[in-house]
């Protein structure tokens, strides 16, 4: 039986982060009411003209730069022309010939091996409305229409549903770190079409592909290829031929189903925009946005390992989340000692986040707080019990470490003369084990360190205890 | 002192010296307008909607200002104004049934200008289905009649507003032009058409048929009030990413009564043979006029004027194609009943709604733009527009306006050329060029045919070249009087 080979090629619309909508001053503020954040212009009305919202080319510009585009420095938008009740024009401003980004990569990691994902293109675009549908009746909310979305399209290099995801993933992790999309999937900031084809090896000609349309999460897009790639191989291992088509994934089936064929396929009819002007992009000004840029995940996981003396894991799993990478640093300028703000940051804080479904914006612990307590732990003012006991205390309550140790009690007690008064009634009280570690069982002493800990209501330092009874039972 | 009865009659600037001199009130010029067009308009029907409590009331109101010291531009001078504009809280029909229950929820760009200045707004003119025509017999509701023969057309896309002027059921209005559509219905009214450089006046909220060729312009009795209204709605718009962001000169100040060194071309291409023998005389005579005012005049050549037609009716179709779309029954407007589905209710709502020459023109600019024809149609006549451009260019380094007919033709009897649109595309022939390279021009009435119906002289001037065009107008219509000829309509005064 012959092998196959999967092309996959993707092309991913990502809702930019702008206060208005893209040719409007409309809000684009997420879940309002149906049709509450319109305006004859973003709906269409007679008249009405489009005036480009500046952030929305900035936005795209700058993903470009961090995806090592060429940033075009003349571009244009056009119009594309089809019928839907979603679209109040009937036609959707685009950009087709003269995008704002050209070329770039995107780096993928998959099993420890790197590879590099080639971009075609950026465009910007306006996003259209939402057909709603009721049992007797369909509406249309126009909220969301003329929302600018950036359209990146991959090139055909893509060869695995892993590599797919693990694409979806690293752009993800981009364009967060740059700031133009918050990129939350359940907001439909990232919605994404998949072209895939598949070939026998050995032939080099690219097989015919199906695109599947529309899918709105990062799983879908696996999900729907582990379905799709498999369909397309058994269709032509039995002799049968691909059509150029497009397929809807549907999730709760675990299938995808065509719904229109290429002859079905519509003609944009494509022209320029001729309520727009082309847009000059001169390179100073593509220079300062260059220069403001934020640093890449890689470059931050590099920069941790070199500035913080990082081991390279931290570094990675620090990094890999813009938000948290920027709690680590905000709590790490607080504090003396950046390892043990990793500990706490991958292995409390992570924790939490992961188990309530929280995102690091919404964790209830300020970085200054958390730093605070971290020094608290390491000049051994608390031992590591009590640093628990108030990182529980912060979680419920809040405050600062500091009071919270303070209106409790709970500073260690490592004062030489106040340690040796608990250790001395630990060992009267605990004659037998006392012996025993006299007589070489070096277990009890453990045990003992334990009762000093009890009688001091766990502020005794256990290190400090542990060196005093050592010297007074091998004295005795 | 004017009398009462004739305030209809006046010029926007006399009625404005009237005002300001308190020889009258803007309710009893208001008042006497609605008279004339309640006499008159029955047979004219110029009007599709005229707001008589509205206009009185704004009136009143403008009169309480002037009152208390107000002095804005236009307080108080009523403006009636093509259906194609946005007014807020009026229909805007665009002449056409798929637009019925509409009603405008913002002022266009010039319309708030006017307001803004006081200006009174009377009521919505009649024209061509969404402005594509030249005789206003494609208006959805009833065509216009010319007020010097009414058995003929008054020109269109803006007949309504040519025809109220003209009548004096209208002191000033305004048009929209995208391929003649001011020019060639104040020709055919014998009143005066400005039709602005592209840019020069945003085009917000006007219902756009070709975006890169429309532009808005007052229609008016004289070539001084037609720079007052210029002078009002000109200037950049943050709304219109279009409108040029140019400073305003004044455009009063360019009238002057002579032509001295001025130098006016006269485009071989356009004095050829095939207009009308009056026409060409009447124009001919304007030239020497000018002349004797102390103009040069130059021969020019405008290489490529034989392709404009062509030009134009791609490119205003593949864009009139794209801006139709919008009008599908779903947000605002008619809505065909019992449709099935979305493609049902698409077909129905524009079947029903729109006329013949709208359908035709969508179906014409959507095949331009299809796949396989867009190189051979679009691309290529945006390349032959260029050279369009270019041949303007060219002429404009060698004179400061050119003189030609406006249209081949003096108005000509409904239904005459309905039948056959190409030979009404015909007409469009001197005013085509004009739009395509972005240029200013402007009709200024020029005498009559032997059966006493009007001519225009059209001036075009450069990009932004409104006082030169404003200048040669002004200065010929001094030295002339056919400004006072007034159509012989039963009820005039």
């Amino acid at each position: 039986m012959s092998k196959f080979l999967t092309t996959i090629g993707l092309e991913v619309h990502v809702q930019l982060k702008t206060r208005s909508k893209m040719f409007c001053g409309c809000s684009t503020e997420f879940g309002a009411a149906p049709n509450t954040q319109i305006c004859p212009v973003c709906l269409g009305y007679p008249g009405t003209l489009p005036v480009m919202n500046g952030a929305a080319v900035r936005l795209t510009v700058l993903s470009g730069l961090m995806l090592g585009c060429r940033i075009s420095p003349y571009s244009k938008f056009d119009r594309k022309n089809y019928f839907y009740p979603d679209m109040p024009k009937n036609y959707q401003i685009s950009q087709y010939d003269k995008p704002l980004c050209l070329g770039g990569s995107v780096e993928i990691e998959l099993e420890g091996r790197a590879k590099k994902i080639g971009l075609t293109r950026i465009h910007l675009e306006e996003d259209v409305g939402k057909n709603l549908h009721f049992a007797h009746w369909s509406g249309v909310d126009f909220n969301r229409a003329g929302v600018p979305l950036m359209e990146i399209v991959s090139e055909p290099d893509l060869e695995s549903a892993e590599e797919a995801f693990a694409y979806l993933q690293a752009l993800r992790q981009i364009l967060t770190y740059a700031g133009v999309s918050d990129c939350n999937m359940e907001e439909g900031n990232l919605r994404c079409d998949v072209n895939v084809s598949i070939r026998p090896e050995g032939q080099a000609r690219l097989g015919t592909k199906a695109e599947i349309k529309n899918l709105n999460t990062f799983k879908g897009v696996f999900n729907a290829l582990q379905f799709e790639i498999p369909r397309q191989v058994e269709l032509i291992r039995t002799g049968g031929r691909v059509a150029q088509e497009t397929r809807r994934w549907d999730a709760d089936l675990g299938q995808t189903f065509s719904m229109r064929t290429k002859e079905e396929a519509h003609d944009y009819r494509y022209f320029p925009e001729p309520d727009l002007m082309p847009v000059a992009l001169p390179e100073a000004t593509v220079a300062a946005w260059a220069a403001a840029l934020p640093e890449l995940p890689r470059q931050r996981r590099e920069r941790f390992s070199r500035e913080y003396g990082l081991p390279e894991y931290d570094a990675k799993v620090l990094s890999a989340e813009k938000g948290v990478g920027d709690y680590f640093e905000k709590a790490v300028r607080n504090s003396r000692n950046p390892k043990a703000v990793s500990n706490w940051v991958m292995t409390d804080v992570l924790r939490i986040l992961s188990e309530r479904n929280l995102d690091i914006a919404r964790f209830p612990i300020e970085a200054e707080a958390l730093a605070e307590l971290v020094e608290l732990a390491e000049s051994k003012a608390i031992n590591s019990n009590t640093a628990r006991e108030v990182f529980g205390i912060l979680m419920q309550e809040g405050g600062t470490p500091g009071a919270i140790v303070a209106a409790r009690g709970l500073a260690q007690v490592s004062d030489a003369g106040q340690v040796e008064r608990i250790v001395d009634q630990a060992i009267a009280e605990n004659a037998k084990s006392a012996d025993d570690y006299r007589n070489g069982k070096s277990v009890a002493l453990k045990f003992l360190v334990g009762q000093v800990m009890r009688l001091s209501q766990g502020k005794a330092n256990p290190q400090m205890a542990g060196e005093l009874l050592e010297r007074k039972l091998k004295r005795g | 002192m004017a009398a009462s009865s004739t305030l209809h009659t006046a010029s926007v600037s006399d009625l404005l010296a009237w005002l300001d001199q308190g020889k009258c009130t803007s309710e009893e010029a208001v008042s006497d307008l609605l008279a004339a067009i309640r006499r008159r308009d029955g047979t004219l029907q110029g009007y599709l909607d005229v707001n008589e409590e509205d206009a009185l009331a704004q009136a009143k109101a403008a009169d309480a200002a002037r009152a208390k010291g107000d002095s804005r531009r236009l307080l108080g001078v009523p403006v009636a104004v093509k259906d194609v504009l946005n007014v807020k809280g009026q229909p805007c029909g665009c002449g056409s049934r798929i637009l019925e229950g509409y009603v405008a929820p913002y002022d266009a760009t010039a319309i708030a200008r006017l307001r803004a200045e006081g200006a009174v707004f009377v009521g919505r003119t009649n024209m061509d289905e969404f402005a594509m025509g030249s005789t206003t017999e494609n208006s959805a509701y009833h065509p216009t009649r010319n007020p010097w023969n009414l058995d003929c057309v008054p020109g269109g896309s803006s007949g309504g507003s040519a025809a109220v002027v003209a009548a004096d059921e209208a002191l000033a209005a305004l048009g929209s032009d995208t391929g003649g559509s001011i020019r060639q219905p104040a020709s055919f009214c014998g009143c005066v058409g400005l039709k602005p450089s592209y840019g020069r006046i945003s085009r917000y909220g006007l219902t756009a048929f070709a975006s890169s060729l429309d532009q808005i312009g007052p229609m008016t009795k004289t070539v001084r009030d037609a720079a007052l209204l210029l002078q009002v709605m000109a200037g950049h718009d943050p709304s219109d990413s279009s409108s040029l962001d140019a400073a305003v000169p004044d455009y009063l100040a360019a009238l002057k009564s002579d032509l001295s060194g001025v130098k006016l071309g006269l485009p071989r291409e356009y004095f050829v043979g095939g207009v009308d023998a009056d026409v060409e005389a009447r124009v001919q005579e304007a030239i020497g006029v000018c002349r004797k005012l102390g103009a040069k005049v130059v021969n020019v050549s405008l290489p490529h004027t034989r392709y404009a037609i062509g030009v134009y009716y791609i490119i205003a179709t593949a864009e009139a194609s794209a801006n139709l779309a919008r009008f599908d029954g779903v947000r605002y407007g008619r809505r065909a009943a019992g449709a099935g589905d979305p493609i049902e209710l698409y077909k129905r709502t524009r079947e029903e709604g729109f006329g013949a020459e709208v359908k035709r023109r969508i179906i014409l600019g959507t095949y331009v733009l299809s796949s396989g024809y867009h190189d051979a149609y679009y691309l290529r006549a945006q390349k032959v527009r260029t050279l369009i451009r270019g041949d303007f260019d060219a002429a404009f380094e060698q004179c400061d306006a050119i003189l030609t007919p406006v249209a081949p033709m003096p108005a000509y009897r409904i239904g005459e050329k309905s039948a056959d649109p190409l030979q009404m595309y015909l007409g469009d022939v001197f005013t085509v060029p004009v739009n395509l390279a972005g240029l200013c021009g402007m009709s200024v009435p020029c005498g009559f045919t032997s059966g006493r119906l009007p001519v225009g002289l059209q001036i075009m001037g450069p990009a932004l070249g409104e006082e030169a065009v404003l200048r040669a107008g002004y200065a010929y219509e001094q030295a002339t009087d056919w400004r006072s000829a007034r159509p012989p309509l039963p009820g005039q005064s």
